[in-house]
């Protein structure tokens, strides 16, 4: 037991302002309302991915357990628990964008990188993450969402102007 | 809950059930309801005593103009509601949900521990498909080590989430969390933390599958090869109900046994997994006897001639004076008045369970046994709480459980101890204080309380109060305890080790005077009740009446060493409040007789007769808890070699010795006697009653507190294996606070010293300690003989 919290010694100050930003819209004994906005801010300040201390940090910031964070964080596929790239690609894999043929999108990323899902392209550059389920675009499938942004009515050469466009 | 909900909620409603009317309070969950009528409705995630979590979906029924069938666990009751369990609808909904349920399991029961004794196994026959139609791939989960208690086997597991919330909302200790998302969600800790809690084995009996299952006791027998019989745990003044599963004779496992009064249908680690101990391999399996400084194995009668002769000696050289007995607190009923009456029979009074008591000055004054004041079951209704020297998380497992319901529901608890504790529910006020000045703290909370009643210091008490200075704290301990309409303050372990114990307990009694509050004792072993209502105390007779001329006191007869000594259940070394001055004693004794399950190389070098005598579960006895209940149970299992129940071993000694009034056929026959010497009612204490103590302050700097480890509380616990790998096993270091270890330089290990004591020790540092305590457990082999539990010690950097 020290004496210094792990949230002052692991969380930056900047990151525990913008935490407190969220932790403010939700009344004062309701903490865990900001776990997801939480591990969003300090998985942003940490290159895309979460490890243990930052989730146990989160987690004392907040007054939780640590295994209530580690459920939130294990459980939405936004958030990473191994390194990732700089770039993050997720296609949907789910019902609307797979009959729009979305397993051949997959395919072809998976060509273009030469990684399969889940994995990173060597030069560290792009993650392509598994399975991603339906990202509330089925009207415009098959779709993926690069670093928060949707890219819909995917074809093979726009994937690929996408894909050649990330530094 | 539905007590609960009936108690809050008076008004009823009536449903039907299977066409059967029943009367259900308003609020009700249709699953209570039922099993109360006792109408059967599958279930695998509900649990009366956890939260509802509604996800087996197992227990779903039929409800009349409800669209789809609903689960029982999450439904509440209306009135007018017609439900059917058995209805097409309703069993259609079952069967398909133990269809899904079983894609994902194994169907390899032969192979599994739980095979036999299992939820799923049991309701797969009742609802489940004679085959299964899934022919695609099952998923298979890795296992995760979640330490030496509890074994895994995650394919298993059907995500009840039992052991989750049982964790978060009863252990206080969210170790275990659903991980992942739909089909690859597990249980797990994640990152390979461990489940730690000191209550952690009831997820085995709360797993209905085999994903957690005990690890002591896995694949060493079935269930239906197991006899079952019901026993009382053997290690705090709880008293917890247990059941004792045996093949043969063996003891094989320990589980709970219901008892809402006491235990619930918990227990904790301790209870469950110190059988283990039953069968270490220390344990005496002969009689044996010391002949020209060797050691031989021998007879019976020629062992109990030989203990007869010895003690006979002492007594025609010295009389009876020369003879003193130590008895364990955990010593049942029988066992503790048979060695009573046979040292009264020899003229000697020295006989004594209170083993770690420094301070006996308030001896006579004090009530009939160390009594809690309340009911273990009224516990969680308190509101407002001062534990004193006591960690009940350490000390009574479930003693904290109740506890900590009262802290949830808003009660006030607070902690005057001279370590920060690990408490697992909000500490309202944690005061912090060397031993010393416990005193002082305590007196303070009296002060305030003396001047909101406008009262002055009663008699004796002025020394005490005198200087009190009364902080924040102080008012606001007093203060919760005064508004507080059920309040208490409970005594624990280290108020007795105190060298002014006394003055603790005549201030704790002015406090809970003062404040309308409850006085407890939590008291140390399973029976010191027992041994203060059955003359094991050398100032009280069986039944309670003061001795005229008390004899001497466990202390006492140690500092003055006697020529002859009669140890019972005892390691003197660990479980003595001086370990330096009970090994100083008994080397130089004539006559040590040990009627011990164990024998170690201490005892090999004192004792001169060993009598091995049955370990838990061997022997029939009774204890009586901290409430005052009396509570016997038989012997179970076989005992190990020769070893032979000790009520017996003393009753033949007594045949042996000629004494009178040896003639019990049985443990019953003890019971019966000792029971008739017991008074319709007990003295109670007057808790004012001080007789103005007076030992000078103590002025060291450095003040051992040297108390029993949850997992070294007593020889048997100390045997068990599973246990002593425990995180809380393993924790045997030495600790002090950052100020003491920069003072003395301290690296990574100390020399200890203490009397003839000395010792290399690991040491933390550790912030929570107050300034100038050094934390060194009592019970443990490294500091086997140290010297006072506290008092002062001296370290030494290397």
């Amino acid at each position: 037991m020290s004496a210094e919290r792990l949230s002052e010694k692991v969380l930056s100050p900047d990151v525990r302002k913008e935490i407190d930003h969220w932790l403010a819209k939700f009344p004062e004994d309701r903490k865990r309302s900001a776990v997801i906005p939480a591990l969003h801010v300090v998985q942003d300040s940490n290159g895309g991915y979460l490890t243990t201390e930052l989730m146990d940090a989160v987690a004392d910031y907040l007054g939780l357990s640590k295994i209530a964070v580690y459920e939130v964080a294990s459980f939405y596929t936004m958030f990473d628990l191994e390194p990732v790239g700089r770039h993050k690609v997720n296609v949907c894999t789910n019902i609307s964008c797979w009959l729009m043929g979305a397993d051949n999108i997959v395919a072809h990323c998976e060509k273009r990188l030469g990684i399969k899902l889940g994995e990173t392209t060597p030069d560290n550059r792009i993650t392509l993450k598994v399975e991603e389920e339906c990202l509330a675009a089925c009207s415009s499938g098959p779709m993926m969402v690069v670093d928060g942004h949707y890219h819909t009515h995917l074809t093979p050469e726009k994937v690929d102007e996408i894909l050649d466009n990330l530094e | 809950m539905t007590d609960k909900a009936e108690a809050s909620n008076p008004d009823l409603v009536t449903i039907e059930v299977d066409g059967v009317e029943m009367e259900a309070p308003k609020g009700a969950m249709i699953i209570e309801v039922t099993d109360k009528n006792r109408v059967h409705v599958p279930r695998f995630c509900y649990h009366r005593k956890l939260s509802i979590a509604a996800n087996c979906r197992m227990c779903l029924v039929d409800v009349e103009k409800a669209p789809k069938p609903l689960p029982a666990c999450a439904t509440p009751v209306a009135d007018g509601m017609k439900i059917s369990t058995r209805s097409e609808r309703a069993l259609k909904a079952q069967k398909g949900v133990m269809e899904f349920l079983l894609i994902n399991h194994p169907l390899d029961c032969p192979i599994c521990d739980q095979g036999g004794e299992c939820e799923l196994q049991d309701l797969a026959l009742g609802y489940g498909r004679g085959v299964s139609r899934f022919t695609e791939r099952k998923r298979v989960v890795k296992d995760e080590n979640l330490g030496p208690l509890i074994a895994t086997e995650m394919t298993r597991c059907i995500h009840c989430t039992r052991c989750v919330r049982f964790l978060d909302e009863v252990a206080g200790q969210r170790e275990l969390g659903g991980m992942g998302r739909g089909e690859h969600t597990e249980i797990s800790t994640l990152v390979g933390l461990g489940v730690h809690s000191e209550m952690s084995g009831n997820v085995i009996d709360l797993c209905p599958v085999g994903a957690l299952t005990s690890r002591p006791y896995r694949f060493t027998a079935r269930a239906w090869e197991m006899l079952s019989h019901p026993g009382v745990a053997p290690h705090d003044c709880v008293g917890s109900n247990v059941e004792v599963h045996h093949v043969h004779g063996r003891i094989k496992r320990v589980v709970p046994r219901d008892n809402d009064e006491l235990n619930e249908c918990w227990i904790s680690d301790r209870d469950r997994f110190a059988y283990e101990g039953v069968y270490s391999d220390d344990r005496l399996q002969r009689p044996r006897i010391k002949r020209d400084g060797r050691w031989q194995d021998c007879s019976w009668e020629d062992a109990l001639e030989a203990a007869a002769q010895g003690l006979m000696q002492a007594v025609e050289q010295g009389g009876g004076e020369q003879l003193g007995a130590l008895v364990s607190p955990s010593a049942t009923v029988e066992e503790q008045y048979l060695l009573g009456k046979l040292l009264r029979a020899l003229g000697s009074r020295n006989v004594d369970a209170r083993l770690r008591t420094a301070d006996f000055s308030d001896q006579q004054t004090r009530g009939a046994f160390p009594g809690l004041g309340v009911s273990v079951a009224d516990i969680e209704s308190l509101n407002a709480v001062l534990l004193v020297g006591s960690y009940p998380r350490a000390e009574q497992p479930i003693v904290n459980h109740r506890l900590r319901k009262a802290a949830l529901q808003g009660a006030a608890i607070s902690s005057l101890n001279p370590r920060r504790y690990d408490f697992n529910y909000p500490v309202a006020e944690h005061m912090l204080a060397g031993p010393d000045a416990m005193i002082g703290r305590l007196a303070a909370v009296a002060s305030v309380l003396l001047e909101a009643e406008g009262r002055d210091a009663p008699a004796g008490f002025e020394a005490l109060l005198g200087d009190a200075q009364a902080d924040d704290q102080a008012h606001a301990v007093a203060t919760a305890l005064r508004d507080g309409d059920r309040s208490a303050v409970f005594l624990g372990p280290l108020t007795e080790a105190h060298p002014r114990g006394a003055a603790l307990r005549a201030l704790a009694g002015l406090v809970a005077e003062l404040s309308g509050a409850a006085l407890g004792y939590l008291s140390e072993g399973a029976n010191s009740a027992g041994a203060w209502l059955t003359g094991a105390v050398p100032h009280r007779q069986a039944g309670g009446e003061s001795e005229s001329v008390p004899g001497l006191d466990a202390r006492t007869m140690l500092e003055q060493p006697r020529s002859a000594y009669v140890l019972l259940g005892v390691e003197p070394e660990m479980d003595c409040w001086n370990g330096d001055s009970a090994l100083a004693a008994l080397n130089q004794a004539r006559t040590v007789v040990a009627i011990t399950s164990y024998v170690t190389p201490a005892m090999e070098n004192y004792a001169d007769v060993l009598l091995p005598m049955g370990a838990f579960g061997e022997t029939s006895g009774t204890y009586v808890n901290a409430e005052g209940l009396w509570q016997s149970f038989p012997g179970i299992a076989s005992p190990v070699g020769e070893a032979r129940p000790a009520w017996k071993v003393l009753r033949v000694l007594g045949n042996v010795l000629q004494l009178d009034g040896f003639e019990q056929q049985s443990s019953e026959d003890v019971l019966a006697e000792v029971q008739a010497l017991q008074p319709a009612e007990y003295a109670s204490a007057d808790a004012t009653d001080w007789q103005g103590v007076t030992h000078a302050t103590a002025d060291e700097e450095l003040v051992r507190v040297g108390l029993l480890p949850l997992y070294g509380i007593d020889p048997l616990v100390r045997r068990a294996g599973a246990l002593q790998r425990t995180r809380q096993g393993q924790d045997r270091s030495l600790r002090v606070s950052e100020a003491t270890a920069q003072q003395l330089q301290l690296g990574e290990e100390v020399q200890v010293h203490q009397g003839q004591f000395s010792a290399t020790l690991p040491v933390l540092v550790d912030d929570g300690l107050a300034d100038g305590v050094v934390w060194m457990p009592a019970g443990i082999q490294e500091t086997a003989g140290a010297g006072p539990a506290l008092g002062p010690v001296d370290l030494r950097a290397i």
